[in-house]
């Protein structure tokens, strides 16, 4: 299968997600970036919205579910949140979404700084492969990959995705 | 009843023979080596060829616990585990509860040791009441009752004079007294050698000198009052080097030194086992090559296996809340046999170290294979090897041996003519 | 004789992860690092609103200090608390093993009461590495302190503290002072500074407060507070307790800070942005001036809110790395 190119997504994405906010009368977002290739997205996606904004940093791993079998992620670096998090539209951006599972950590880890005011999820891609019901409010592209393969972000510069497949 | 051992290595250290020879036993006494003697009709014959036949094992500290710490170990089972090890003599150390220090603890000791009938058992008495250092035991009356030594263990006389006064009165009746020279306040608390070791794991230590400050005070009264000395438990070069000084100054002083202190150092100690907790303390290398030149030269005449058997909960603690001691004298042989496989002796002088020197310190009738000498008997094949651990006599599990494979393995020990132990 | 193989280290699993934390010795320099990187997480966490993440949620962290002591008990209370751990103290000197039970059966008993992981303060070397070997090998043990042995979680918080003030440990002059000889902190902390590169590690002490053979740490041993102290980055300053006198080690506390104290004086012959460090509690006075540590340079209560991030970040690495073993058994029992 081949995968898309992440710079002829954004574009789109950036249009999509400008189209979302002024329905809802966001004015003022906050951006936020799950580490580390929501990071990358949200950098990218920035910059094509034409926006210096702020970035926020969020690391989930003091949130995952996943402590009892997989234990402490090794990579672990505190949140950078230069912004209230309280009463404020958080725009929240990862690369992949798949069983949901790092966006509802996200979710818990955000509400533990403040009770914002409202969350919309942009993913890079959507794998088709939810367990939780978390669905992104806009998306680059959705794909439906073999059960042992896995997608890969590359990044900052250039984006590039890459395709994976388990070992056995 | 008559016995006869065919074609083994015979090994007598006191007289020097070295040979292949049959030897015959009779009511307990060894008859004849070599020659049958005339008209002689063996009533059961051990093939003894390939093995080597020595004097049997004299071990001059052996904790039996019985009376008074049976979780410990009794008489039955301890001597079996001596006898297992190629021991037929032992000296128990009085430290029982009652304390070794009436005749009839003797008394008792010495029935239940002929009722299990695995070795013969010379009992040490206390020298002082109770142990306490200050006043002196009926030493004539232990005797009399069967005790061929008197010691008081690590606990030194607080007092010079007292024991000034304990080691003449010894001395009137010739009786010898052991010491485990340590100075109690330099010792005080510590746990292990003071030294890199302890220090880096924080371990209050005990330092050499609370062993050379008691030797040399120790010494110098056995010059000054005469008494015959045994000098126990050595662990330092510098204290095996005060031995060797007296003895050339012309004092007859004996002294033996434990098994494990010429294999161990302090370094065992680096992961906190409690195996490895023994009092007088393990040491640094440098001590250990130091008393195995003693060995070697025979300054230290007497190895022994200063056997101190524990039930496994006095083990199982954070280390300074441990019981000290290491339960061997089953591997007493094997053991001792790593340091021949290691070229340290040849093996008639180890065998000298195990059997007469021991023997001779202490003025017991034992160590000797000989026309007319009892029928005390080691029979061990040099070329097997022993699993320590596979059975286990002892009620003390507390050896840090268990598991490896020592060279050579005992097949008979016979005590008087009995077959004390056959593997 | 043959010898027996070499064991796998008793506090690592067979990654290599942590799963207990008895002593500094034999860590490598990356999982200190590790430990360091992951308790500045954990700062950023207590600076929020909401102290707490969920990682230990559901676990059971059991402190069962044998051994009087409120600052480093409630430092772990709050770790675990943290966490989001369920937290249970045990200060043993009033509890069951006074009557007799032993040290094996008490946490025995716990452990089989669902505890996770325990953190023990113990007044016998050791302590700790017997209950991972021999009592509880399958849960975390933390060591609070054992005996005169090791303090490990106070050397990587002197270590985190050392760090956020001072950026590496390249090249930096360290002094210790005080005794050295019965301090478990002196001893995790020469350990840590060696491992973590610390080229210039000094102790400061009269010959009684030493122990014998402290040149294998590596350190270089002054009797002299203004030869030790000269141009120095970092002074820790070690607690005297009153016991020293009587066991006739020192004469008098007087002495002892007219020889070793530290003063504003002295404090000068170290570099003039010295960090002043001590791991309480202090005695004023004795080992250190109420100025000095009041003052500008002393980083003494810092210490105590690294603490906490350090102690959090000990337990979630035991406890990932334990998890991460029974996962690894699990494996290899399928296998066979």
């Amino acid at each position: 299968m081949s995968l898309p190119n992440p710079a002829e997504l954004l574009p789109q994405m950036a249009a999509a997600l400008t189209r979302h906010l002024n329905q809802r009368q966001i004015s003022e977002p906050r951006f936020i970036g799950i580490r580390t290739g929501g990071v990358w997205v949200a950098q990218a996606l920035l910059g094509a919205l034409g926006r210096d904004d702020a970035l926020g940093i969020l690391d989930v791993s003091f949130y995952r579910d996943d402590f009892t079998q997989n234990g402490l992620h090794p990579q672990v670096q505190p949140s950078e949140l230069p912004f209230e998090i309280e009463g404020q539209h958080l725009v929240l951006i990862d690369d992949v979404l798949m069983s949901g599972r790092t966006i509802r950590a996200a979710l818990n880890e955000l509400f533990d700084y403040g009770r914002p005011a409202s969350v919309t999820l942009v993913s890079l891609l959507d794998l088709n492969a939810r367990e939780l019901p978390i669905r992104p409010d806009v998306v680059g592209a959705t794909l439906s990959l073999e059960g042992d393969q896995r997608v890969k972000l590359s990044g900052p510069t250039p984006l590039t995705l890459e395709l994976q497949t388990l070992a056995h | 009843m008559r016995i006869r051992i065919l074609g083994a290595r015979v090994i007598d250290p006191s007289s020097g023979f070295d040979q292949l020879a049959d030897l015959y036993i009779e009511s307990g006494k060894i008859i004849a080596i070599g020659q049958a003697p005339a008209g002689f009709v063996a009533e059961q014959s051990i093939d003894a060829q390939g093995l080597v036949a020595a004097p049997g094992l004299v071990d001059l500290n052996v904790a039996l616990r019985e009376p008074g710490y049976s979780r410990k170990g009794s008489i039955a089972t301890e001597t079996l585990a001596a006898a297992a090890g190629g021991v037929t003599s032992l000296c128990c150390p009085p430290f029982t509860k009652p304390v070794l220090d009436t005749p009839a603890v003797a008394e008792l000791i010495l029935d239940r040791a002929r009722e299990a009938g695995h070795t013969k058992v010379f009992p040490i008495g206390a020298l002082s009441k109770g142990l306490e250092g200050e006043q002196l035991a009926e030493l004539v009356a232990l005797r009399d009752a069967g005790c061929v030594a008197f010691g008081n263990g690590l606990d030194s006389f607080r007092n010079n004079r007292t024991l000034r006064r304990a080691l003449e009165y010894a001395a009137t009746f010739d009786l010898t007294v052991i010491f485990h020279s340590q100075d109690h306040d330099l010792a005080e608390g510590g746990l292990a050698h003071e030294g890199a070791t302890a220090s880096f794991l924080g371990l209050p230590g005990i330092p050499e000198s609370a062993e050379t400050v008691a030797l040399a005070r120790d010494l110098l009264l056995v010059e000054q009052t005469g008494v015959r000395a045994h000098f126990s438990q050595l662990t330092s070069a510098r204290g095996a080097q005060l031995i060797a000084d007296a003895q050339a100054r012309g004092l007859p002083v004996t002294a033996d030194v434990a098994l494990y202190q010429l294999i161990l150092t302090d370094e065992a100690l680096n992961d906190f086992s409690s195996l490895y907790h023994v009092q007088p303390p393990l040491r640094t290398a440098a001590d250990r090559d130091g008393l195995r030149a003693a060995v070697t030269s025979g300054v230290i005449s007497a190895i022994a296996s200063h056997h101190q058997p524990h039930e496994r909960d006095a083990k199982l603690a954070p280390f300074g809340a441990t019981e000290p001691g290491i339960s061997s004298v089953q591997l007493l042989l094997p053991l001792a046999m790593s340091l021949v496989q290691d070229g340290l002796l040849d093996l008639p002088t180890l065998l000298a170290r195990l059997s007469s020197g021991p023997a001779q310190a202490l003025r017991l009738p034992a160590g000797k294979l000989s026309v007319g000498a009892p029928a005390d008997l080691l029979l061990f094949d040099p070329q097997a090897s022993t699993l320590a651990g596979e059975t286990w006599y002892s009620k003390g599990a507390n050896c840090p041996f268990i598991g490896h494979c020592l060279p050579s393995a005992v097949r008979f020990t016979l005590v008087d003519g009995h077959v004390s132990y056959q593997a | 004789m043959t010898t027996i193989a070499a064991k796998r280290p008793l506090q690592l699993n067979d990654q290599g992860q942590l799963r207990h934390f008895l002593s500094l010795d034999g860590l490598p320099r990356e999982l200190l690092t590790e430990i360091l990187d992951t308790a500045d997480s954990f700062l950023e966490v207590g600076a929020r609103a909401v102290k707490k993440v969920p990682l230990l949620r559901g676990k059971t962290v059991c402190n069962v200090f044998f051994e009087n002591s409120t600052r480093t008990r409630t430092t772990f209370e709050l770790a675990a608390q943290r966490l989001s751990a369920d937290v249970i103290t045990l200060n043993v000197s009033t509890s069951s093993t006074s009557k007799g039970e032993t040290l094996f059966d008490t946490l025995r008993n716990l452990e089989a009461m669902a505890a996770d992981i325990f953190v023990v303060r113990h007044a016998d070397s050791g302590a700790a590495h017997f209950i991972a070997e021999h009592v509880c090998p399958n849960l975390a043990i933390i060591n609070g302190g054992d005996g005169r042995h090791a303090h490990p979680t106070q050397g990587m918080l002197d270590m985190l503290t050392i760090r956020r003030h001072k950026g590496s440990f390249e090249n930096l002059s360290v002094a210790i002072v005080g005794d050295i000889l019965h301090s478990r902190v002196a001893r995790s902390n020469m350990l840590a500074l060696k491992t973590l590169g610390c080229p210039d590690i000094r102790v400061i002490a009269p010959k009684t407060l030493l122990p014998v053979g402290i040149e294998q740490y590596g350190v270089t041993v002054y009797s002299d507070m203004a030869a030790g102290l000269k141009d120095v980055d970092v002074v820790i300053m070690l607690r005297l307790q009153r016991e020293r006198m009587t066991g006739g080690l020192l004469p008098s506390e007087g002495e002892f800070y007219r020889l070793f104290g530290l003063t504003e004086e002295r404090l000068k012959l170290a570099k003039p942005d010295a960090l002043v460090m001590h791991p309480g509690p202090i005695n004023r006075g004795v080992e250190i001036e109420s100025a000095v540590a009041d003052g500008p340079q002393s980083v003494i209560l810092n210490q105590v809110t690294y603490g906490i991030a350090v102690r959090m970040a000990v337990l979630s690495m035991a406890m990932s790395g334990q998890t991460a073993q029974r996962q690894l058994n699990l494996d290899a029992e399928e296998q066979n």
